[in-house]
């Protein structure tokens, strides 16, 4: 389409402005992390994604200790919060009517308006100590030996932080689940209940079957947002760069690693670790929430 | 849209009458409960000037110092030779106040418990082979003492941490192998335990957690009612921190202090002297510039006056007077282009 | 028989997705009860005017980190909505160029860009060569969180107008720069204000990117070129510290940011409700 009028080439040229600067800044962050990482990066390749050591005396680095401690909270966390969350999401399109609805709904997206220091907040004072009275202590009492529970009860830790990151991502996850599922006609529904289906059985046939691949979408965006999650999770993981199995046990993430170390490393090799962990976190991060994008791009824009 | 106008003004107003210079500093937090004491009399003194002190680390303070995007570094371990020449050598060590590095603890319920703690007691603790408080090593050397049957959790700092660095210095002089197994400096790679950050985050975690152990600089022990160790030192006595145990500390080693003030006290000589005591410095550019130079030597010439009268009621200990006299000779080399 | 197991399984399920829902919500009570509890006795006006004190002494406050916090707000604001708009505009009036495509991808990807990733780059490029933290970097990053979340409800907004109001005033004769800013735009408005405000409640409450751009000041800031106190970076600091009046004044803090963000959100909903814009929630 031909603009012909002055202003009207002027504005669209100071859009594309705006829209090329965007690029530049994106482009910006993966140069800026793959330049400070360049150091380690070079020097050890593809190694430094394998491996366990993180030991700044010896001037040794291994990003796997943190892209492990990021999944397993991560995955753990979505353990907890898919089940729930579609449990909700379905609540309030098919069960649930009217005022409730809209309340519990508001309610919802209320969980998703906390900042993570306030969570982290939360986490430290409130539920570290209730994890480590009520679930941990029992736990290690009689099952201490066990590689899933081993280690003292301290509340911080792997189980704690998944926790937070459950509650943190349930709304994502419940309010994608939503979308997909009111965009599924009423004919579906009606015509499961017109073959005397029960209210329940027709959830299952017509709404969460066919939303499988959504629903998975959904997950994947869940998944998203936990991995970058950094400040709830710096309060309440505890600060331990070591792989662990136990529940119990401390840990630490990508994200709470360069929220520790960061402001501080001082060697050069050190920083261009830690960009280097940014860098892992900045592109599995794109990686998922990109797929969870494509995944859901048929059922809703989210 | 005027109570707008009228808000942001009467605001700039109460802020930016008399508009201050403000002198940014940023790291350890070994001193930081002095520091916070010394500027804000400071401020007292000189209202025009802020000092704007932030509690990162000794590793943050010599980062931030070597990025130049703070006026003035703070850190209780002495900057190395390689990082000195990442700042082409224009540094200057000035010492400010001693302090001690306690063993704090927390055993649950029996929290009256005075421990004792020998080297080998303390590394082996935090090289996790000695996993439970009641262990019969540490019995041992408590005899009396009620011991609970809980695991031990060893608190280290997770951050770049000059406390970190004097621990770790005490453990590489008095353990034969921690050096090899973990090794000296403001981030090691530790053996077992949990992360906390900052002095801060350690006591907390310390007051938190039951059975934890850490080591914590004397006054963050003292302000947050923790027992603290008494430690055996190389004369074989058992010494509890206080003033005069780490004044002792330093004595020991007044005539080692280099021409730059980089020494270590841990480990000192003397039957009072307390084994974990450490200097701390801030740092300055030998590069000063206009009036934020000068009002940095007017706040580095008044520590090494006045403000030396605080230390000893927040349980650091003040320099000694011969080594203030060195470091005011330093300062008085100290030129403000 | 059957029959009755699965009308059995039919409530059961009922009484699960309604139980799930309670469940998910505990946690939003149980944080906010706790916040209440514990910030509420800590709130005075000494909290909101005050400096904080020296460790260990009493009365100090959090008046430069809710100045500092406004601050950046403003300041990520000026930068970040006229630019998140442009972009918004541009992806849904230009939809079918080239360009636009690949503005909407990366668009996408900085949504997910992790907030911390975001406080490194700001350091990198404004912190470094300044050799300086400031405000201004703080609000920077700031920006950078806003430009994407402005963009995606611009657009969509903007995608909510029918075309036929657009063509109206093409077919009136009014240059096309006008015919979006004047009547599409408006017609939106009320859409794109509410992603607006949504925006600011989002970096309000974020610290990470914070921390090493905007860092943290003990005074008030007199300049935007030095560090600046804000409220999420100060309940941090505080709720890691072993002090017990150093945690009562992190959960006031946590109170005041709480509220400013439901305030936020809820006046959203209002706008929702009163002008009925566009979106099934």
């Amino acid at each position: 389409m031909k603009e012909t009028h002055l202003a009207d080439r002027i504005f669209g040229w100071c859009l594309r402005f705006f829209a090329l600067a965007s690029m530049a800044l994106l482009l910006g962050i993966v140069v800026m992390l793959f330049q400070q990482a360049w150091p380690i990066l070079s020097q050890d390749g593809l190694s430094f994604f394998l491996s366990k050591e993180w030991n700044p005396v010896t001037e040794e680095f291994g990003a796997l200790v943190f892209i492990y401690g990021t999944a397993i909270t991560s995955l753990l966390a979505l353990l907890l919060a898919t089940p729930l969350s579609i449990a909700v999401a379905l609540f309030l399109t098919d069960v649930s009517r009217g005022w409730i609805s809209k309340i519990i709904s508001v309610l919802v997206e209320m969980l998703a308006a906390v900042p993570s220091v306030v969570y982290g907040l939360w986490g430290i004072f409130v539920l570290a100590p209730l994890i480590r009275d009520y679930v941990q202590e029992p736990l290690a009492n009689s099952w201490g030996d066990h590689w899933l529970f081993s280690g003292p009860p301290l509340g911080i830790g792997v189980l704690s932080a998944s926790i937070i990151l459950a509650i943190m991502i349930t709304p994502t996850i419940t309010s994608v689940c939503r979308e997909i599922f009111n965009s599924i006609g009423r004919n579906q529904r009606e015509a499961s209940l017109a073959l005397g289906s029960t209210r329940w059985e027709m959830m299952r046939i017509s709404v969460l079957t066919s939303s499988k691949t959504g629903i998975f979408g959904a997950v994947t965006l869940g998944l998203g947002r936990a991995f970058g999650e950094t400040m709830a999770v710096t309060m309440v993981i505890g600060n331990r760069n070591e792989i662990a199995t136990s529940l119990m046990a401390p840990a630490q993430t990508m994200a709470s690693l360069i929220a520790n170390e960061f402001g501080e490393a001082v060697s050069s090799l050190h920083l261009a670790a830690l960009s280097g962990v940014g860098l892992v976190l900045l592109l599995i991060s794109l990686v998922i929430n990109l797929i969870a994008r494509w995944m859901v791009r048929n059922e809703v824009r989210v | 849209m005027k109570l707008l106008a009228a808000i942001l003004i009467t605001t700039m107003a109460q802020i930016g009458f008399a508009s201050p210079i403000t002198l940014n500093g940023a790291g350890a937090t070994f001193p930081y409960p002095l520091y916070s004491k010394w500027f804000s009399e400071y401020r007292k003194k000189a209202p025009d000037v802020q000092v704007n002190y932030n509690s990162i680390g000794s590793g943050g303070g010599i980062r931030q110092f070597a990025d130049q995007t703070v006026d003035f570094g703070a850190s209780d371990a002495p900057m190395t030779d390689e990082q000195i020449e990442k700042v082409s050598g224009k540094v200057v060590h000035i010492p400010t106040t001693l302090g001690a590095v306690v063993i704090s603890y927390n055993l649950g319920d029996e929290s009256s418990v005075d421990l004792k703690l020998t080297p080998n007691l303390i590394a082996e603790i935090y090289l996790g082979k000695i996993k439970k408080w009641n262990d019969p090593l540490i019995q041992k050397i408590n005899p009396g003492a009620k011991l609970p049957d809980r695991s031990i959790v060893p608190v280290y700092r997770s951050d770049g941490s000059g406390t970190t660095a004097i621990f770790t210095d005490y453990l590489s002089k008095t353990y034969p192998d921690w050096k090899s197994e973990v090794g000296q400096g403001t981030a090691v790679k530790w053996k077992a335990g949990i992360g906390g950050r900052g002095n801060e985050g350690v006591t907390a975690q310390i007051k938190q957690t039951k059975g934890t152990i850490g080591y914590i600089e004397f006054v963050y022990a003292e302000q947050n009612h923790l027992p603290v160790a008494a430690i055996k030192n190389t004369a074989g006595q058992f010494v509890s921190p206080s003033v005069a145990a780490i004044t002792s500390a330093a004595q020991g080693k007044l005539k080692e202090i280099p021409a730059d003030f980089r020494v270590s006290i841990t480990d000192a000589g003397g039957k009072k002297s307390y084994p974990i005591a450490g200097v701390t410095y801030l740092l300055v550019s030998t590069e000063l510039q206009g009036e934020k130079g000068k009002k940095l030597l007017d706040l580095l010439r008044w520590i090494m006056g006045p403000a030396q009268q605080y230390s000893a009621k927040l349980s650091y200990a003040p320099l000694p007077k011969s080594l203030i006299h060195r470091v005011e000779a330093k300062i008085k080399t100290l030129k403000v282009k | 028989m059957r029959d009755l197991i699965r009308k059995y399984m039919d409530i059961w399920m009922h009484g699960v997705l309604l139980g799930a829902s309670f469940v998910a919500l505990v946690p939003l009570f149980g944080v906010f009860s706790y916040v209440l509890k514990k910030g509420w006795p800590a709130l005075s006006k000494g909290f909101f005017v005050n400096l904080p004190t020296p460790v260990g002494e009493v009365g100090g406050g959090f008046g430069n980190a809710i100045l500092g916090s406004v601050v950046l707000i403003l300041l990520a604001s000026i930068v970040g909505v006229p630019w998140g708009v442009l972009c918004g505009i541009y992806l849904a009036e230009y939809r079918r160029s080239k360009l636009a495509q690949w503005l909407r991808f990366t668009v996408d990807v900085l949504t997910s860009v992790p907030s911390i990733i975001v406080g490194l780059f700001i350091y990198a490029i404004v912190v470094k060569p300044m050799a300086n933290f400031s405000a201004l970097a703080g609000a920077a990053s700031l920006a950078l969180i806003m430009i994407p979340v402005v963009a995606r409800t611009t657009e969509e907004m903007l995608k909510l107008v029918p075309r036929a109001t657009r063509e109206a005033g093409l077919a009136l004769g009014l240059p096309r720069w006008k015919v979006i800013l004047f009547i599409t735009l408006r017609g939106a408005v009320s859409g794109v204000a509410t992603g607006v405000l949504l925006a600011i409640a989002r970096v309000a409450g974020e610290t990470a990117p914070l921390l090493f751009t905007a860092f943290n000041n003990r005074y008030w800031s007199h300049t935007l070129f030095e560090p600046v106190a804000s409220l999420p970076v100060q309940i941090y600091v505080y709720a890691i510290s072993p002090f017990e009046e150093w945690h009562q004044q992190a959960w006031a803090g946590a109170l005041v940011l709480l509220f400013f963000i439901l305030f936020v959100n809820l006046f959203i909903r209002f706008l929702i409700f009163s002008r009925g814009a566009g979106r099934t929630s």
